[in-house]
């Protein structure tokens, strides 16, 4: 235990011994961040006192931690990457970046990280960047609190706003994603978490997520997004309590899955979006206990899918609650709440007695035919629906609920 | 003119069937409230009610009262009354009667429960469609002398534009789907004064239902200053027409 201690206080007074800080500055020695990087030692740290700094692209290929005290601005004149770094063990905290060039060929970021592991990117702000955080090729790194907001007019005009490539053991947690192109993006990404983060109002995806393999995305919310979230060729995500809300319009759905294997997709919200869930070429995954409310429709379950079990959710004020656009069953549907169930539960287990057929025939009709929305709710749709209902011709008739639900479920 | 309205008006409180209808509007309003809380949702099992029941209480009615008031009519026209004031006044004393009930039945437990939001354009095309459907039971009554042949042409029309009339817009929307139908079926919707009505409802309350790709056309077309305009605009000339025709039978005709 002694020995212990005194490893400890020796760490300790060597670290505290061997760090410098330096302070940059309008009114200090050191009035450039690019001499404070050139001057400083491994392990160092260089202070950013508030002002703004307009230096163009800082390459950063030592391990430093580099702070901003009162937010300091590092402008990129709307011309230059800002910070390139290509080192382990770096810490970004307390900046604000504004105005990184804008490029078709090269994407310029405000902070890219090439190739290097152990770097944490803290409570950054960035406006009007085109990237703003970029990871290649990088591992542990953390991305934490940062503020990211952009006002593109269109998708050519801007970045994503937390890109990453071909990374693992990624920690991206409680971010705000604004007006970029896609909020978060991952590609090649395996083994990361993404919570907490707010993604609104971007362009094309909330959160964009391919060949990303074992990555978990908990308590996030995506808001009023272009096309909701995307996530697409991955096996073994797990989403769990995310909030989708008002990703609509002609193709936005609040979750995308296009080939999806073995995955997680519960306890998750859906609301008012023109489609909850579009699934594609997806298997064998989980969908539970999520809640799908007044969404235009709250499920579209291509024909592609199979071997996935829905069940225990609960769809309410849908326009349609599922669709599908063929006849063949392999997805489990069961137990779920439907608020358009009308059977009855004479044996009082809280499940319905009668079978239920989630697919409405006018839903069908409207998957072939977009056009015909326009009588929705008119009193000819309404007994077709009934007859349909009573003798299933156009709709899968296998395609059903066995034991519904008789009451919502409380997940809360 | 205003003293003719007075009298049929009188003349229809007192057959109490205006009450009946009244009650009818507010039972079923209060029992939605009942049913559920979500006043989005009673709003739309309202707007069943509005499309379906009002056109057709509108028709029988407004036909039956026309028949049993012909004697009415022929008296006041033994004196020396312009045909013109007589036929208006029933017009308006039947349409303003029926409006009556509509907003008292309807609005009634809304105001009680507080929901004042939603309930605007619910209260618009429901009196809408009861004038529309005042004018083409108007139009049937002074088609014929005979009592069953009128009250069978007025319900030919609420049950061609609630039904007949969708069937075939769902035909072309079916045999032509390969086409970009977008305007036409627009076109098309104005014919129907139902249709017109379910729109104006539904871009208010289930939107979500309208969107994908035809569905924002409609949205940007319907949700706009300019389409609800126009939609109003469709729906007074429906109003109209029917009327003005029936006026024009009316005046010409051989009593």
């Amino acid at each position: 235990m002694l020995r212990l201690v005194v490893i400890t206080v020796m760490l300790i007074s060597c670290s505290i011994s061997n760090a410098t800080t330096f302070i940059v500055g309008a009114s200090q020695k050191v009035k450039h961040i690019k001499d404070a990087i050139i001057q400083a030692q491994p392990g160092d740290t260089v202070l950013i006192q508030s002002g703004v700094y307009r230096e163009g692209n800082l390459i950063l290929q030592k391990s430093l931690v580099i702070k901003g005290e009162g937010y300091p601005i590092l402008d990129g004149e709307n011309q230059y990457e800002i910070f390139t770094i290509h080192a382990n063990d770096v810490v970004i905290e307390g900046l604000k970046f504004r105005n990184t060039g804008i490029a078709s060929i090269n994407d310029l970021a405000a902070i890219k990280l090439l190739e290097s592991s152990r770097v944490r990117i803290l409570k950054n702000k960035f406006e009007n960047t085109f990237f703003g955080i970029y990871l290649a090729n990088a591992s542990h790194v953390w991305i934490d609190g940062n503020e990211l907001q952009a006002e593109a007019e269109a998708e050519h005009q801007i970045g994503n706003g937390i890109h990453l490539w071909k990374c693992t053991n990624i920690t991206i947690n409680n971010n705000t994603v604004k007006g970029h192109r896609d909020g978060i993006y991952f590609e090649f990404v395996t083994n990361s978490l993404i919570t907490n983060n707010h993604s609104e109002g971007n362009m094309r995806y909330g959160l964009h997520f391919m060949f990303s393999h074992n990555d978990e995305y908990r308590n996030n919310t995506f808001v009023n997004n272009g096309a909701g979230v995307a996530v697409m060729y991955t096996k073994e995500v797990t989403m769990v309590n995310n909030t989708f809300v008002h990703n609509w319009g002609p193709s936005a759905y609040g979750l995308l899955l296009k080939d999806i294997r073995d995955s997680e997709i519960n306890n998750n919200y859906f609301l008012e979006n023109s489609v909850g869930i579009f699934m594609e070429g997806s298997s064998r995954n989980n969908i539970q206990r999520n809640k799908f409310y007044q969404n235009g429709y709250a499920l579209k379950l291509q024909a592609s899918c199979d071997d996935n079990i829905i069940r225990k959710n609960n769809f309410q004020q849908n326009t349609f609650d599922l669709v599908t656009n063929g006849s063949l069953v392999l997805n489990k549907i069961d137990a779920n709440y439907w608020d358009r169930y009308e059977g009855y539960d004479l044996d009082k287990d809280k499940t319905g007695d009668v079978p239920y057929r989630p697919i409405s025939m006018y839903g069908t009709i409207v998957e072939r035919m977009p056009q015909a929305i326009l009588l929705w709710r008119s009193f000819l749709v309404l007994l077709l629906d009934k007859a349909e209902k009573a003798i299933p011709v156009l709709t899968p008739e296998n395609l059903m609920d066995t034991t519904p639900a008789m009451y919502p479920y409380d997940f809360n | 003119m205003t003293r003719i309205i007075k009298y049929v008006f009188y003349d229809i409180l007192r057959t109490r069937f205006i009450l009946f209808y009244t009650a009818f509007l507010m039972v079923c309003t209060f029992a939605f409230f009942q049913i559920d809380g979500d006043f989005g949702k009673v709003v739309l099992s309202l707007m069943n009610i509005v499309l379906m029941a009002v056109p057709l209480v509108s028709v029988v009615f407004t036909t039956i009262h026309f028949f049993n008031s012909y004697e009415f009519i022929e008296l006041m026209l033994a004196q020396p009354v312009n045909r013109r004031a007589v036929f208006l006044s029933e017009y308006l004393a039947v349409a303003s009667s029926l409006c009556l009930a509509f907003v008292v039945g309807v609005g009634f437990p809304f105001v009680l429960y507080g929901a004042w939001q939603p309930i605007s354009s619910l209260m618009i095309t429901g009196i809408f469609l009861t004038l529309v459907f005042v004018s083409l039971a108007f139009f049937a009554s002074v088609l014929t002398r005979d009592k069953a042949k009128a009250i069978g042409i007025a319900l030919l029309f609420w049950f061609y534009f609630s039904l007949i009339y969708d069937g075939l817009l769902l035909w072309v929307i079916y045999s032509f789907s390969d086409y970009p139908l977008e305007k036409l079926t627009l076109t098309l919707i104005a014919f129907n004064p139902i249709d017109l009505a379910r729109i104006i409802m539904l871009l208010q309350l289930d939107i979500s239902a309208l969107m994908g790709y035809t569905g924002a056309f409609y949205k940007n077309f319907f949700g706009s200053n300019l389409g609800i305009l126009f939609s109003l605009s469709l729906l007074i000339i429906w109003v109209l027409w029917p009327i003005l025709f029936a006026l024009r039978i009316f005046n010409r005709k051989d009593l």
